[in-house]
């Protein structure tokens, strides 16, 4: 880790605080001119956000245009991500920060797929681009302060296993600990899309089966910062039982919620493996033959 | 330009000129093209402004876009009129309301549901916001085309 980490006590009772760094933080960083080996990255649901202002000197990775293949369903490859990098003047050994609309939905989502490169020093700000704004901090729309570009990011293979689940380690895993971070009534079937999102449809509603409910924006709190790690350690060590050590599987709609618990599960409660299963409900539920459960009840591993 | 480009010269009139300003244009100008439009978005008129509940959701958008429309006369020569609201914080369903607004506000009915359905997809976007983004502003169209047809007793 080439920067260090942000010592705010609000942080301090997390399992890996290091991961996320405050406002507060950020700005004096910013205002000190303090940014050398920091790149401040902007991922927002609305691609048009950054536009409007952004964080002086953050640049911009999208998504849908820039981690997504855009034929097969995946991710980019290793050449593809470090030509992302280099493009956004990001080396390996850089300190990202990311932030974004949405108590940072697709900014957890972006530190996932970071994660899947084995980006090594990769962090959230606490409560993203919401919280920067709601505090009058500076957004422009000047590119001065942008990272130049880069060259040489190393080509990695990405590193799936550890943090990504695959539709068949779901089914060999139906009966442990599995999160459903969706809308209580995309749980139970009543809508097979998350109220205001039907273009990403499924033909099917309900659940995978033992799946216990806890809707993502639960561990957010008003500010779309991060609730405390007691109020956390409350709702899926307490409500749920699970156990930091036992491997754990969220998922959502397309992985972008879940990463949301991911990383709430991985670096503010300290779970050991975590895994986003980002085919999440648009493949389980089109998927022929696989096991559903209706209702607000988990339901039973169909017998094998 | 030199004519219109033979891949919008099937659009209707309203669309084949925004398609050629976009297309004229290179990814990230596109991008600041459509904020330009979502600065443009006209204000609510006080009428519906004052009265959310007669404006309709659009929910194939991913933000939060509400609706209306007027028509003045009946049939497919009525005058059709477009109204939007979209937060701030939703530039780019704004951006699609606006290009919606412009290309078609002030048209006739029949010319509105003329358009075809794929316009959405002609507008040079797909490659700049994805087309699965693009969904919203094909809601938007065909919301639009079901509630004139109605007013317009079609």
């Amino acid at each position: 880790m080439t920067i260090s980490a942000d010592p705010a006590p609000a942080l301090q009772d997390y399992a890996h605080p290091e991961r996320l760094v405050t406002t507060q933080w950020l700005a004096d960083r910013l205002a000190a001119g303090d940014t050398e080996g920091l790149v401040v990255v902007e991922s927002d649901e609305d691609v048009l956000l950054y536009e409007t202002g952004h964080v002086p000197g953050a640049v911009k990775i999208d998504w849908h245009l820039d981690l997504n293949d855009p034929v097969t369903r995946d991710y980019v490859d290793g050449e593809g991500f470090a030509r992302l990098m280099d493009a956004s003047g990001i080396t390996r050994e850089t300190t990202v920060v990311i932030y974004g609309d949405k108590s940072n939905w697709w900014a957890a989502y972006a530190l996932w797929v970071f994660t899947l490169f084995g980006h090594e020093d990769v962090r959230l700000l606490d409560g993203g681009r919401a919280a920067w704004e709601a505090e009058g901090r500076e957004l422009t729309t000047s590119t001065e302060g942008r990272p130049a570009a880069t060259s040489g990011y190393p080509v990695v293979e990405r590193t799936d296993a550890p943090v990504r689940a695959f539709r068949e380690d779901v089914l060999d895993s139906l009966g442990g600990p599995l999160i459903d971070v969706r809308s209580p009534q995309e749980y139970s079937g009543e809508r097979t899309h998350m109220p205001d999102y039907p273009q990403e449809g499924t033909v099917r509603g309900g659940h995978i089966p033992t799946a216990r409910s806890v809707p993502w924006a639960r561990a957010a709190a008003e500010d779309g910062r991060f609730r405390s790690r007691a109020e956390l350690e409350s709702i899926y060590q307490g409500e749920l039982g699970f156990e930091t050590g036992t491997p754990t599987i969220v998922y959502c709609r397309i992985g972008e919620r879940s990463a949301h618990t991911w990383f709430v599960l991985t670096h503010l409660l300290g779970f050991e493996s975590v895994r986003n299963y980002d085919g999440s409900w648009t493949e389980w539920g089109n998927g022929v033959r696989l096991p559903i459960a209706q209702g607000a009840e988990p339901g039973e591993a169909p017998a094998r | 330009m030199s004519g219109v480009d033979s891949s919008t010269a099937a659009l209707p009139e309203g669309f084949a000129e925004i398609a050629e300003d976009f297309l004229a244009l290179g990814g990230r100008d596109r991008l600041q093209l459509l904020l330009e439009f979502s600065q443009g978005l006209p204000e609510l008129p006080e009428r519906y402004a004052e009265h959310p509940e007669l404006l309709e959701p659009v929910p194939e958008c991913q933000s939060p876009i509400f609706l209306a429309t007027e028509v003045e006369g009946r049939g497919r020569e009525a005058t059709a009129h477009l109204f939007f609201s979209a937060p701030p914080e939703a530039p780019t369903t704004r951006g699609f309301a606006a290009i919606l607004a412009e290309a078609l506000d002030g048209r006739s009915v029949g010319e509105v549901l003329d358009t075809p359905d794929t316009v959405t997809g002609e507008l040079g976007l797909a490659e700049v916001v994805s087309p699965l983004r693009l969904n919203g502003m094909s809601g938007m169209l065909a919301r639009i085309k079901r509630q004139l047809s109605a007013k317009a007793g079609l």
